[in-house]
């Protein structure tokens, strides 16, 4: 080809109907005659392909156990599990592979930081600071950490609109803050938080910040050096990729200073019964055979998302999401809960005068998966003074016409119940 | 006077009747239709007592025992109108029974009135927390 040839128009490239093509469950009918609109994926999103293939190939042809394997194919499994710890690591923008952890999930990760590194930097006295929009996953374990050591946990409060009110974190993140703990997107509501300002007014007073990037890491690029998080934990399945593992991200200065969470083989260095002495980072924090074929499987998944060209994949996600809340909108009767300007792939709503429960139930009878419920944030749903939500919740594969679907749902729901 | 009328009689009369609709709909609206005939507590008795937990809505179930006919009587209500129509269905075939009757009762015709699976007893938590909380308190007063 001619040097001169002009490059390709760099303009942005999503084709979703192809992209919707690799994800076998999504061509499934629900209920024999009806075909499966899936919105649910703040929940779990669907397999592409790739990662199901990946899965199947493992199983069939590499499976071994890893580390200190002597032969070939424990050899190649150590390999491909250690390849997929530098695919996170590049998908995370990690400094080193060894800040990549491979736990179960966004909640073993939390609580991993919570037990490890939360007993070294929380002491009686202290604050641990939460926000109001938290998961419960990012609430228990340190209510725990709290009791244990006799910390008290604050909590910064949302707006009606569904954001953290930046204005008052002064009056929140103080002295006694000894660490934050902050979702990066609500689960229920959608806002992406500023997580970068608050780390970094929590970093000018020398607090940690811990991230819960479970519904982050399948619709934002991450880059945990930009943000300088210090911890940020995330599961696969929320990011096409398998159930059972995720990831923990810690920087190297803190995960090497953290006493092990688990004891176990894999993550020693010498045992002895006078005493044992424990690997460096990751595998301190990886006791016992890891999940091998899911980490294999998440890598690929990772792969997957990076192959994309994710700002185009953004602008479809955005316009999806915006025609989805004008549809709904619409309806007379709906109220969207969580309105805030910066806000991804979640439309949570009540109805007046149905209840979520019986919306959720007639929605999934037309093929309409939503979830209903207060999504593991009875805290957040509580300010709103309401019994729960109705939420669908988007992913890159999902179309105007799914939104459309569901506000037809709706309708009828309305039409039904109303 | 105690009603005659087996727990399995009613069951099978409620399958017969919701078979009478040939689509989803028209079973839902039966449902909903039955909750509203539930014999309805009182919201003065809406208390922790009577709360079933593990719904996804407000549940409320209360008891009570007729020594001389050695039945027990059931009154309910819910916030979601098709748990209110489940509700008023399982009350439909355990009303005025025995307890030891209320306490054995099979739950398998809601397996077969053409509702979801996840309405079936052994799916739905509410539903089974609501039939366990009656069997728990046909337990207390078995003779």
């Amino acid at each position: 080809m001619p040097a001169t040839t002009s490059p390709t128009t760099d303009t942005a490239s999503f084709d979703v109907e192809a992209f919707r093509a690799d994800f076998p469950a999504l061509q499934q009918d629900i209920y024999e005659d009806t075909p499966l609109v899936y919105l649910d994926n703040a929940a779990t999103s669907q397999k592409p392909t790739s990662v199901i293939d990946r899965l199947d190939h493992f199983y069939r042809h590499e499976n071994s156990n890893v580390h200190r394997g002597v032969h070939r194919l424990s050899q190649e499994a150590t390999d491909e599990y250690e390849s997929a710890r530098a695919s996170m690591q590049t998908f995370l923008n990690a400094d080193r592979p060894e800040e990549v952890i491979f736990t179960r999930g966004t909640t073993e990760g939390l609580n991993l930081v919570a037990s490890a590194f939360g007993q070294m930097v929380v002491e009686e006295g202290d604050e641990i600071l939460l926000t109001e929009m938290e998961h419960h996953s990012n609430i228990v374990p340190w209510q725990m950490l709290a009791e244990r050591v006799g910390a008290e946990i604050r909590v910064l409060p949302v707006t009606d609109r569904g954001e953290l009110q930046m204005d008052r974190l002064g009056e929140f993140l103080t002295e006694d803050t000894a660490l934050m703990a902050v979702t990066h997107i609500s689960n229920t509501l959608g806002t992406i938080n500023p997580v970068a300002d608050l780390i970094d007014a929590a970093h000018a007073i020398d607090v940690p910040v811990v991230v819960d990037g479970a519904q982050s890491a399948p619709h934002l690029s991450i880059d945990v050096q930009a943000l300088d998080a210090d911890f940020f934990a995330f599961s696969g399945h929320k990011m096409f990729g398998p159930t059972g593992i995720g990831i923990l991200y810690g920087k190297y200065e803190h995960l090497d200073a953290m006493p092990p969470y688990q004891g176990g083989g894999d993550m020693i260095d010498q045992v002895s019964f006078d005493g044992t002495t424990h690997d460096d980072p990751p595998h301190k924090f990886e006791a016992g055979t890891p999940n091998i074929a899911d980490v294999v499987g998440l890598g690929t998944a990772a792969e997957y998302i990076m192959d994309l060209d994710w700002e185009a994949v953004q602008a479809h996600e955005e316009d999806v999401l915006a025609h989805a809340t004008e549809q709904a909108r619409a309806i007379d009767g709906v109220r969207i809960i969580g309105t805030a300007p910066d806000k991804t792939s979640v439309l949570s709503f009540v109805f007046d005068d149905v209840h979520p429960y019986d919306a959720g139930t007639f929605l999934d009878r037309m093929g309409i998966t939503v979830r209903t419920g207060h999504h593991c944030t009875q805290p957040l749903v509580k300010r709103y003074g309401l019994p729960g939500t109705i939420r669908a919740s988007f992913a890159a594969y999902n179309t105007r016409d799914d939104a459309d679907a569901l506000a037809n749902g709706l309708r009828k729901v309305k039409d039904m119940l109303g | 006077m105690p009603a005659t009328d087996t727990i399995s009689d009613r069951a099978q009369e409620i399958v017969d009747e919701f078979a009478l609709f040939n689509d989803w709909m028209g079973r839902y609206e039966h449902l909903m239709e039955l909750g509203d005939d539930i014999p309805v507590i009182d919201d003065d008795d809406k208390t922790d007592d009577h709360y079933v937990h593990g719904c996804q809505s407000d549940v409320w179930i209360r008891a009570d025992y007729d020594e001389d006919d050695n039945v027990l009587r059931f009154e309910g209500d819910s916030n979601a109108k098709i748990t209110k129509g489940l509700a008023a269905l399982v009350i439909r075939v355990l009303n005025e029974q025995p307890p030891e009757a209320v306490e054995s009762a099979e739950f398998d015709f809601l397996d077969e009135i053409g509702l979801q699976d996840n309405l079936s007893s052994q799916r739905n938590n509410g539903l089974r927390a609501m039939i366990e909380q009656m069997r728990e308190r046909a337990r207390t007063f078995r003779n």
